[in-house]
């Protein structure tokens, strides 16, 4: 089972976290600092499982992390996950974001955490594994942007002023988590 | 056209967002959530009827503030009412909102229940999606009891649409998971099994987690499945991948699918049917060969999905454990990732050698693989990686490699990553003395270690070690000769000082006929010690000193001296001048003989399990030592370890009878020095003066069994004697003795309350393995919830650590609930139990009335079982200012002018629980006339336990 589900910048600063067991508010940000101090300290090229996070239910867990550019995508299973299984998860979940965001970036996560979250609950549901094929789930997110759209009540000038709040905070991060279109280039992921 | 339209969103939500960005500090962006709170917060709160977009808006503010890591307390119950929007968009936020702060036990539940039943009932297949993620995502009791029965008929009914069927799945094994007694099996099991079948891959993924998990539970409704998923799998692992479409990942057939099956058939034994044997052997060859194919694409993604679903047949194989030929390709297949390029590879063929080591087919294939694997553990830049390492050297070794193997870790352990040094010790500990054949070796081994890795050599090694020592005849020379040499070093650790003292003390005769080491070299060499080791430590050494006195007479003076100083006589620490006072009299007193007879060289230890290795259980957890567990990685799940915990009496049963052939009883009561150790404490009246057996000596006992385990807390006394004197006050000190002090704070509103318990160490020494619980029996567990938080394990001397109770008052009660401590002071074990004063008065809210209401209310309150009445002797002088002040503390408004007589005192309260409200009326009367000074005390409330309970508490407090 998935315990938790976390995306963090290389800062540490989280950008979605998605628990699928309970824990109070304050242990979720400790799990978060704990497992951003474990992930950040570790080269690019070791391996993407570890253990001996304390907080997240002790040795028969694991973190599984992948890192792109600026975000690390973290998920802790127990063991009945394949690592690797898990790891291919990550990277569908990620080209999916990719897909519907075209070209995403960190900011698209911060601006769009609902939509982020939308398209996750169609990937992992109360930490099962719920649907891998990619068009699948694109199939599913354009169902509710239709839905979103045909609702109405959200018109173009809010969304110009949408674009031009983003633009001003462009040169603050790097535009684009770099896994360009679908034939992903990883370049901060070498061995990948 | 992208999925997402980026330009579609809320420009308030946009604009705030970008606010909290360019705070330049934390404090700019707390100012900025506060106000942002405050408006909401007044927006909820307005006349105004919010449209559902700025609700929407608003929610997702909540969602965003509370991801920067604040905590949202409002804001529930507008998500709750979006979810009964018939907008998508709303009704999506609002569960969006609900799954992410909701806890399970909210009062919210029910509500959510409702909005969750419209959508489940509604036929659109999004809303009912929408409701389903949100069973699963929350999970509680409540949900379950709602809809545990609905859910397995939306998923086995014949027009579900195929997205609702997956969500339906996994929402039912998450109930499985979370209130399995409440979900029903029944007819739908069998078509479960059957989803197996489906056309739809994405239903059968899903499908297969499910029934994964109940197959667990209980395999044989399930069996069916297994002849269906080799069925499914087959044709995955034959089909040429285009035949898949959608679920070819880079090539390979719906990898995760295949993942899913093959951990489905790791619940059951291989298959019995000979037919169905072969195919799924046919199936994992089909695998096993396709990883010596030429891979069909260069990308990382394409190699990933494929090992993912190598390393699973790899698993299963293992699993099965029944066919040489497929564990041996199995293992061979290993070999090669071990040296692969790729770091996660080398990683997983570490873990999966782990287990395959244990198969007495593969055992020796694993072997072959030792200096790959001795070389992984020297030259990987990656700790996980080098962890794995020692993890497989452990699982492979055995007598023919043991002393490689030991070698090799010892070495390791010089620049071993901290965080994983205490486990290695352990498991060089382990391993040295499963596989000595020569003690001489186990004994430099261990001393080694102590001298690469002191800090982290845990008790249990050192205990171990002076066990095997004593057991074990043939090698006490060689140990007394080897610790006084490793003894020589001008700087060596604390641990080898004890084990040096112990040893010496019992076996220094056996190498003082060398003139290097004659007894008064020896007995210099350890004092030299003394001064810089901690207390418990030096009160070991104090007893190797008397032992010394017995082994040779000629350095008795010499010993005398030192135990007479000033320094030992006088020292501050109890337990050191206790120990110093008693051995210098015992060895003035005593004849040779007694002398003789009370130390006596300690007879050999009990058989037991080894301690070093339940430790080392403990810390890994049970099942995860895959050598001796033979445990298989638990499938879908983390329950059913129990089967395991008990397996390394199977793998290795001649763990400890190997170690210690002899094979004498000791009785506990036959050991002279437990004798000593009784009598010492009461023949010398200066012990008592000293008041010093209110604690058992701890050296005393240390000598007689160091590895006795700690007695059952059961046989504790409670302590109960501070308990009254909390009834009419919160605050105080509840236990105290020569150790420790236990204060307490609380505040109690209407059925909760809080305690603060502040626990203060008065010794000099730090508490170790410092723990506490709270005990309720069974009918006050009903009545009451506490909730204790954890404390820390350690105090140091003199300080104090505070931790916190929460008490909940579910209905009326009568008994208190004992918080048992327990902790490690010098050596010796200490339990404590102190009856918690949680009485029920304190859940009273005072109530102010007038005397027309008050007797009003007396008279509804006259029947006979619903007043008590008692009258009691003053036990303290009677002090009008103090009866009221006791009243007061009590938890009742004090009534003036009510009674007619001014002298008597008048009360009224509301008992506050979760489940009722308990009025009650009070009215004490002082006898001030008699001879006697006596009370009469009447309580009316309309229940008759409360009323006899606070009559009896209050009682007894004037």
């Amino acid at each position: 089972m998935i315990k938790a589900i976390l995306i963090f910048n290389n800062h540490g600063k989280p950008r979605l976290i998605r628990f699928y067991q309970y824990f109070a508010e304050d242990m979720q940000q400790q799990i978060i600092r704990e497992t951003f101090h474990l992930v950040s300290k570790r080269d690019d090229n070791v391996c993407n499982f570890l253990e001996g996070g304390s907080l997240i239910g002790g040795s028969d867990y694991k973190l599984i992390y992948r890192h792109y550019a600026t975000l690390y995508f973290v998920f802790c299973v127990d063991s009945s996950e394949s690592e690797l299984g898990i790891l291919d998860l990550i990277q569908v979940f990620v080209e999916t974001l990719d897909k519907c965001f075209e070209n995403v970036c960190e900011l698209d996560l911060i601006f769009h955490m609902d939509k982020v979250h939308y398209i996750l609950q169609e990937v992992v549901m109360g930490g099962m594994v719920l649907e891998t094929n990619m068009n699948e789930i694109t199939t599913q997110v354009d169902v509710q942007n239709r839905m979103e759209k045909s609702e109405g009540g959200l018109s173009a000038a809010p969304a110009r002023a949408v674009s031009a709040v983003k633009n001003m905070n462009l040169p603050e991060i790097p535009r684009n988590i770099n896994i360009g279109d679908i034939n992903i280039k990883v370049p901060s992921l070498s061995p990948f | 056209m992208p999925a997402v339209s980026k330009g579609d969103g809320m420009r308030g939500l946009a604009v705030f967002i970008s606010d909290i960005r360019n705070c330049k500090s934390k404090e700019a962006e707390i100012k900025r959530i506060n106000k942002e709170l405050a408006n909401i917060r007044s927006k909820f709160k307005g006349d105004k009827a919010l449209d559902g977009y700025s609700k929407k808006k608003y929610v997702c503010k909540l969602l965003f503030i509370f991801l920067l890591g604040h905590d949202i307390d409002f804001g529930h119950m507008e998500a709750v009412n979006l979810l009964s929007s018939n907008k998508y968009t709303e009704k999506q936020i609002g569960y969006l909102f609900i799954s992410v702060l909701v806890n399970s036990n909210s009062d919210l539940i029910r509500l959510i229940n409702n909005a969750i039943k419209n959508d489940l009932g509604s036929r659109n297949p999004t809303f009912m999606n929408l409701a389903l993620h949100c069973i699963a995502n929350v999970g509680s009791r409540e949900m379950a009891e709602a809809f545990a029965s609905e859910i397995p008929s939306i998923l086995v009914a014949g027009d579900t649409m195929d997205s609702v069927k997956q969500s339906a799945a996994l929402c039912l094994l998450r109930l499985n998971r979370t209130s399995a007694d409440l979900v029903p099996m029944g007819e739908w099991t069998a078509r479960v099994v059957h989803l197996l079948n489906d056309q739809h891959l994405g239903v059968v993924t899903a499908a297969t987690s499910l029934i994964t998990t109940l197959a667990q539970k209980s395999p044989d409704d399930f069996k069916t499945s297994i002849s269906l998923a080799v069925a499914r799998l087959s044709r995955i692992v034959t089909s040429a991948s285009i035949d898949l479409q959608d679920y070819t990942y880079y090539f390979v057939a719906a990898p995760w699918l295949s993942v899913k099956l093959l951990r489905l058939l790791q619940c059951y034994p291989p298959p019995e049917d000979a037919a169905l044997r072969s195919r799924l052997t046919e199936c994992l060859e089909t695998i096993l060969n396709k990883a010596q194919e030429p891979p069909k694409s260069k990308k990382v993604q394409h190699s990933n999905a494929k090992n993912a679903v190598l390393f699973e047949a790899i698993s299963l194989i293992i699993h099965h454990d029944s066919e040489p030929t497929l564990l041996v390709r199995a293992c061979n297949q290993l070999g090669q990732f071990l040296q692969h390029r790729e770091t996660n590879l080398r990683y997983l063929a570490l873990e999966s050698m782990c287990t395959l080591a244990s198969s007495e087919f593969s055992h020796e294939t694993v072997k072959t693989h030792i200096e790959t694997v001795i070389n992984a553990l020297k030259t990987e830049r990656d700790v996980s990686v080098r962890q794995r390492a020692v993890d497989l050297l452990y699982a492979m070794c055995d007598r023919s490699n043991a002393k490689q193997i030991v070698a090799e870790m010892l070495s390791y352990l010089e620049t071993a990553d901290y965080s994983i040094r205490e486990e290695i010790v352990l498991k060089v500990a382990i391993l040295a003395e499963k596989y000595a054949v020569d003690y001489t070796w186990y004994v430099d081994t261990i001393l080694n270690l102590i001298r690469i890795a002191g800090d982290y050599v845990s008790e249990e090694v050192w205990y171990r070690v002076i066990q095997i020592v004593i057991n074990r005849e043939d090698v006490q020379g060689y140990a007394a000769k080897t610790v006084f040499e490793a003894l020589q070093a001008p700087a060596c650790h604390e641990n080898l000082v004890k084990v040096g003292g112990y040893i010496l003390g019992e076996f220094g005769n056996l190498i003082a006929g060398d003139s290097r080491s004659s007894p008064l070299v020896q007995f210099n060499l350890l004092h030299s010690k003394f001064h810089l080791c901690s207390v418990p430590t030096r009160a070991l050494l104090l007893s190797a000193y008397i032992k010394f006195i017995n082994l040779f007479p000629e350095v008795k003076a010499t010993i005398q001296d030192v135990l007479r100083s000033d320094s030992q006589l006088r020292n501050s620490d109890v337990e050191l001048q206790q120990r110093a006072v008693e051995y210098l009299r015992l060895s003035c007193i005593a004849s040779t003989d007694i002398l003789a007879t009370v130390l006596e060289e300690m007879p050999p230890f009990p058989e037991r399990e080894s301690s070093i290795l339940a430790k080392l259980k403990k810390k890994k957890g049970p099942g995860n030592l895959p050598d001796i567990d033979d445990a298989r990685r638990n499938v879908n799940g983390s329950t059913e370890h129990s089967e395991n915990t008990e397996a390394p009496k199977k793998s290795s049963p001649s763990l400890v009878a190997d170690l210690l052939p002899t094979n004498r009883p000791r009785p506990a009561s036959s050991s002279p020095i437990m004798r000593s150790a009784g009598t010492m404490g009461t023949t010398h009246p200066f012990t008592d003066l000293l008041n010093l057996n209110a604690t058992p000596s701890a050296g005393a006992s240390l000598l007689v069994d160091v590895f006795s385990e700690s007695p059952a807390p059961a046989s504790v006394d409670v302590c109960e004697e501070n308990f009254l004197r909390f009834v009419c006050k919160n605050n105080g000190v509840i236990f105290e003795n020569q150790l420790l002090q236990i204060g307490l704070k609380s505040e109690y509103r209407q059925n909760l309350g809080r305690i603060y318990v502040f626990y203060g160490n008065k010794t000099s020494t730090q508490f170790l393995s410092f723990s506490t619980s709270v005990a309720s029996c069974d009918m006050l567990k009903t009545q009451l919830n506490v909730h204790a938080k954890t404390v820390d394990p350690l105090i140091d001397g003199g300080a104090q650590v505070q931790q916190m109770l929460n008490i909940e008052c579910v209905s009326d009660f009568t008994d208190a609930p004992v918080l048992n401590i327990q902790f490690r002071y010098g050596g010796t074990l200490q339990n404590i139990a102190v009856k918690l004063p949680v009485m029920l008065n304190k859940f009273f809210q005072p109530t102010e009335m007038t005397s027309q209401d008050f007797f009003q209310r007396w008279k509804q309150l006259g029947a006979p079982e619903q007043e008590v009445q008692k009258i009691f002797k003053a036990k303290h002088p009677m002090d009008t200012d103090v009866t009221k002040a006791k009243i007061l503390g009590f938890g009742v408004a004090l009534l003036d002018g009510v009674d007619p007589n001014p002298a008597n005192f008048v009360g009224a309260g509301v008992i506050h629980s979760k489940c009722t409200q308990v009025g009650c009326l009070l009215r004490l009367e002082p006898n001030t006339q008699a001879q006697v000074k006596m009370y009469r005390l009447t309580l009316r409330t309309s229940k008759d336990t409360v009323s006899q309970r606070l009559c009896d508490l209050l009682s007894e407090q004037f």
